[in-house]
């Protein structure tokens, strides 16, 4: 399946600003699953050093400054990526889920201890006994963990109500658990909480999802939102992702921009201003399927 | 000197100074062996001391003391949400290292910073030690001090650690034992140097007798290696970065700023263009060369690391990532300072280097090994438990002291988050001569020894940071704990090098081919320093014409007067519109009360020391001793609210506090170089003193058009009172009083001469030219006051039409207000970064 991207962000600033610098997670990593067609950047104003780099999780990533006085920025990411559906495993073939923790903890490197990098601690997963009751249900002695990890993301998806006004990017994911409300990155970082809590590895990943029009309609554009949702390790199989706000593990419809210990690892767009007084921020996301034409022989 | 009139201890015999000292079994003495003989290397010592009494002892103490208060050295420290400056404790008695065993403890200290150097390659780097099996992948998955996004980043001169300090201590057997690396910023240098400077002075003669290694040709040798830091030039900038007045040893960072002429910059001061690094000064951009940080890596740079400080600078990890600038210890060199570490460094030790450590560890178990973790689980009871990677997060929980339920409850806190603890073995500390106020006794120590890197390798600084505990038992040897610290003398066998630390200042100065410009954020600070303390004194001289007529009899006159003072503080909204009616003598005297104690209260006296002793704290390296000692007496002089408030009682301290700010402004006067540092102080006072002046004076006609009977006080807050009476002869009438107040350009106190001592200093700023901002509004003002006839508006005034002069007044005030607006977009645009 191909797409077509385009993922604006623009900031409006009250005052004057002098300096800004940004850090960017913008360009969709390449995966197997997952060609890169075509990217660019449209900057405004031109920044005077936009450096393209990869951070320690191999994203690529981007630092960019602007010297001079200006009053907002906008920051374009257009993009064609063509997604294949993955092969994951049959969840009752997967490891026991005790398994799978102890793999992870040895104490020299393999895979296994390699995942260990996503099972502690980060910014905004904070490991505590709360999640450790939270998942127990979806855990029960001996389980298959790809069977576990379905069991949580559809009780995450039944549990908690999809609730844009409820939380913001600082509310503490305990505070989501006990209110049961909050976005796709909430569900992703209480289903990172879970797992960790448990021992077991899991990181953040931010992309994008195709939103289907309703029957009959035209697609809205610029309604969509950015995405986020979780990848588990599973020996043997490697990463899987499941997305616990649409009930799904990841098929052909999920583009995968970056992965990190948290949201504070990829944050699309990150940075400081030298004055600005307050600002508004507005993003706006396409995500559109592109015909493919099958070009006629000869 | 000698104390009289106090009940001291009968003094002791000659030569019996150190004969009462008995070291305690099973510990290792520094001073006397088991046997109780006096070690080889301190008999000069003892001998030398020995005709000493302890009432000279004390003396000497007293002297000390005395210097660490006159150097202003301290501590702060945070306990209850509140901080408090504590002075700096330096024990008479130092501890002295024989010269051989000085040199084994060198080899191995310098074995110590190199492995530990390559560790931080490594794990920047290829990340081999993991691959190979010497480092467990959880070591860098749960170390907090390792930071993710400093991966890769190379440092310009490829080394990582360009200051070391390890704590040592020595086990009952005499072997030196390493319990902890400080990797980062270490602290401590700046106090060894200042307890050298003083127990040299006040033990003069041990010192020169016992052939005491001097410590300067460290701190040449240091200053080798930092210029080697940048290797792109021979004259780098250099500054040390503190994250302000209120950390713990920012004594430390003024003092060693100022020692070598590093600019002392907070991260404010610093800006990255272009993936380089700037100082902000007040003739624009400078580029830096050099960090020496004291800022803790994570709050180093909002951009990348965490994005809630404000103590960074946006954009350094990306110009050290462009190798633009070196920084001292690089970014991410708290990894190996982790207490996690210390397990693995013998392994490391032999693969990296080939050797054994020279220096063993205390022996440690880190709980995120499973093998590891069941050993230490086991043996809780005579182990001690610290945090695995967070330094100085809780105290170390000793094993020896929980009873069965607590090592119960520990481990169940270990096995919740294994990663995060460690065991060591309990270390019986050595102990040395502690002279405590009346006896000597012996207190269990912990040396910091401090390896810096030179121009072609690496050097041990001479000396070291002893700290001792407070009490003979305590197992925990901190500052923050009540401890106090020795100098610590390492002596020579052979002659010893003539270079006095004194003399080093000169040399480096010579070195310094670029003298560091100045900070805006100190102009900056200098001003409010001067609006502040103006402000404080025009407040409470306003407050004490009210005061000094609550307090008397209350004739007529006087209460006409109070009435006509309390009216123009309700017009300057300092006091509330109901005193405006038949206010009642307490809640009167209760509003004066919040006016000068009540720090809730804006502009309150309190409020103003203390945004004063913020801004004088950060301006600390820049002022003279006798200064500083002024400011510090403002403070401390200061009195606490009392309980039974009185007019006439609280009157004597506002007396003092104006002669102490007099004694300030005097200082300012005679003692600072006319640089622009003190222009901008000058300026803030004189924009401040024509403002206030303005206002009281607006404030007055404003319910008495003629003045009335403020006009008397309004002299008093003028301090004008006898030239008036001189100069006209009369009662106070308001064209004169204006004239004197307002036109005289020769009344220090007047309008007239803030104006024109305002256009001196205006001129004479760096790229002042007369079309900027404030040398627009002051042209204005300046013409404003000059075609004014102030006698004229007053008599217009007296005749019940203010609004001329009113107009006049104000227009003059805002002018003033457009200077102080002008020059903080133009010379400090101190705006400070806010995350996107």
């Amino acid at each position: 399946m191909l797409y077509s991207i385009s993922h604006r962000t623009t900031y409006a600033y009250d005052a004057t600003v002098s300096l800004s610098m940004h850090r960017l997670h913008l360009r969709p990593r390449e995966l197997p699953r997952q060609e890169l067609v075509e990217f660019s950047l449209e900057i405004d104003p031109a920044p005077t050093a936009e450096v393209p780099e990869m951070d320690y999780y191999g994203n690529p990533a981007g630092f960019l400054a602007i010297e001079g006085a200006h009053r907002g920025l906008t920051v374009i990411a257009r993009g064609k990526i063509r997604l294949k559906a993955p092969a994951w495993p049959d969840a009752n073939a997967t490891p026991q889920w005790e398994t799978v923790r102890e793999c992870c903890a040895v104490d020299v490197l393999t895979q296994d201890s390699q995942a260990g990098e996503f099972l502690f601690d980060s910014p905004h997963v904070v490991r505590s006994q709360a999640f450790t009751e939270y998942a127990a249900p979806s855990f029960p002695q001996g389980a298959p963990i790809l069977a576990s990890v379905l069991d949580l993301t559809s009780r995450i998806y039944r549990n908690f109500k999809f609730d844009r006004r409820a939380t913001n990017i600082a509310t503490p994911i305990a505070e989501v658990l006990k209110n049961r409300r909050g976005v796709c990155q909430d569900f992703a970082h209480l289903a990172i909480c879970c797992l960790r809590s448990l021992g077991l590895p899991a990181r953040y990943v931010s992309g994008y999802i195709e939103t289907i029009p309703p029957p009959g309609g035209v697609r809205l554009v610029g309604a969509d939102a950015s995405h986020a949702w979780f990848s588990f390790w599973c020996p043997g199989s490697g990463w899987i992702d499941a997305d616990p706000t649409n009930n799904v593990l990841v098929a052909d419809r999920h583009i995968t921009v970056a992965w990190g210990r948290d949201f504070s690892d990829v944050s699309p767009v990150q940075g400081v201003v030298v004055g600005g007084g307050s600002h508004s921020l507005r993003v706006g996301i396409d995500v559109a399927p592109i015909e493919e034409t099958t070009p006629l022989p000869g | 000197m000698k104390p009289a009139a106090r009940t001291l201890p009968a003094p002791i015999a000659r030569g019996s100074l150190f004969s009462g000292y008995q070291p305690p079994p099973g510990v290792y003495d520094e001073l006397k062996d088991a046997a109780g003989h006096v070690r080889p290397h301190w008999k000069i010592f003892v001998e030398t001391m020995a005709p000493l009494g302890f009432d000279a002892l004390r003396e000497r103490q007293e002297a000390a003391q005395q210097l660490l208060r006159d150097h202003g050295v301290t501590y702060n420290v945070y306990a209850d949400g509140g901080s408090d400056e504590r002075p700096w404790k330096l024990d008479m008695l130092p501890l002295l290292i024989g010269a051989e065993e000085w040199r084994r403890l060198e080899a191995g200290l310098i074995q110590r910073t190199r492995l530990l150097d390559r560790v931080l390659a490594d794990i920047y780097g290829p990340q081999q030690l993991v691959r190979d099996g010497l480092l467990p992948p959880a070591f860098l998955h749960a170390n907090v001090g390792f930071i993710r996004p400093c991966h890769g980043v190379r440092p310009p001169s490829d080394q990582f650690l360009n200051l070391h300090a390890v704590d040592l201590t020595r086990a009952p057997n005499g072997e030196w034992w390493v319990l902890g690396d400080r990797t980062q910023a270490p602290s401590g240098l700046g106090y060894a140097m200042e307890n050298r400077f003083i127990l040299s002075r006040v033990m003069a003669e041990e010192f020169r007798a016992s052939s005491v290694r001097r410590i300067a040709s460290f701190f040449l040798a240091r200053h080798g290696g930092l210029r080697a830091m940048a290797p792109w030039t021979d004259t780098p900038q250099i500054v040390l970065l503190t994250p302000g007045p209120r950390t713990e040893t920012y004594f430390e960072h003024a003092y060693l700023a100022r020692y070598f002429g590093h600019a002392l910059v907070e991260g404010s001061d610093l800006t990255v263009r272009d993936r380089r690094v700037f100082i902000k000064t007040i003739e624009g951009l400078r580029p830096v060369d050099v960090i020496i940080r004291r800022v803790d890596d994570t709050y180093c740079d909002p951009l990348e690391l965490r994005s809630n400080s404000f103590l960074g600078v946006p954009g350094l990890v990306e110009a050290a990532r462009a190798r633009n600038i070196s920084i001292s210890n690089a970014l991410g060199s708290g990894a190996v300072e982790a207490p996690a570490l210390l397990a693995f460094l013998p392994a490391l030790a032999r693969a990296l280097l080939g050797e054994e450590l020279h220096i063993p560890n205390v022996a440690t178990w880190w709980f995120g090994q499973e093998r590891e973790r069941a050993q230490a689980l086991a043996q809780l009871p005579r182990m001690v438990v610290k945090r695995a990677f967070t330094l100085g997060r809780g105290d170390p929980e000793f094993g020896e002291m929980l009873d069965e339920a607590d090592i119960d409850a520990l481990a169940a806190r270990i096995r919740a988050h294994p990663h995060d603890f460690v065991a060591q073995e309990r270390v019986a500390l050595s102990t040395a001569p502690v002279w405590t106020g009346g006896k000597i006794e012996p207190r269990p120590l912990i040396l910091r020894c401090f390896v810096g890197v030179t121009q072609d390798g690496y050097t041990v600084f001479p000396g070291g940071l002893t700290r001792v505990s407070a009490t003979p038992v305590s197992p925990i040897v901190t500052s923050t704990h009540g401890g106090s610290s020795k100098d610590t003398w390492i002596i020579s066998d052979a002659p010893v090098e003539e270079l006095m630390l004194r003399d080093i200042r000169g040399f480096v100065a010579e070195q310094q081919h670029r003298t560091p410009s100045l900070p805006s954020r100190i102009v900056d600070n200098f001003f409010w320093l001067g609006r502040y303390a103006e402000r404080l004194e025009d407040n409470t001289r306003l407050i004490r014409t009210v005061l000094a007529r609550m307090a008397g009899e209350g004739g007529t006159l006087e209460v006409r007067e109070l009435t006509a003072m309390v009216h123009a503080m309700v017009k300057m909204t300092k006091l509330h519109p109901s005193f405006a009616g038949a206010p009642r003598f307490s809640d009167l005297a209760a509003a004066m009360r919040e006016l000068i104690f009540d720090k809730g209260i804006p502009d309150s006296m309190r409020g103003l020391l203390d945004s004063m002793a913020y801004l004088a704290a950060s301006l600390r390296d820049r002022f003279s001793g006798d200064t500083w000692r002024i400011l510090h007496q403002l403070q401390s002089d200061f009195p606490a609210p009392p309980l039974h408030f009185t007019p006439g009682g609280i009157i004597v301290s506002l007396h003092r506090l104006i002669f102490q700010l007099a004694a300030l402004s005097g200082m300012e006067l005679e003692n600072m170089t006319r640089g622009h540092a003190w222009r901008f102080l000058e300026i803030g006072r004189r924009i401040e003193r024509a403002t206030n002046v303005m206002e009281v004076i607006r404030a007055m006609i404003a319910s008495e058009p003629d003045g009335g009977p403020a006009l008397a006080p309004l002299l008093e807050y003028c301090d004008s009172t006898m030239t008036y009476r001189r100069r006209y002869l009369g009662r106070p009438e308001l064209p004169a009083v204006l004239d004197l107040l307002v036109a005289d350009a020769l009344n220090p106190r007047a309008v007239a001469f803030q104006i024109s001592a305002l256009g001196n200093y205006l001129r004479e700023l760096p790229g002042a030219d007369e079309s900027l901002p404030e040398r627009r509004a002051f042209a204005e003002i300046e013409a404003t006051l000059h075609a004014a006839d102030l006698s004229a508006l007053g008599a217009e005034s007296a005749a019940g039409r203010t609004g001329d002069l009113d107009t006049l007044l104000r227009g003059l005030a805002e002018g003033c207000r457009a200077i102080s607006d002008a020059l903080t977009s133009h010379y400090f645009s101190l705006v400070f970064p806010t995350a996107n």
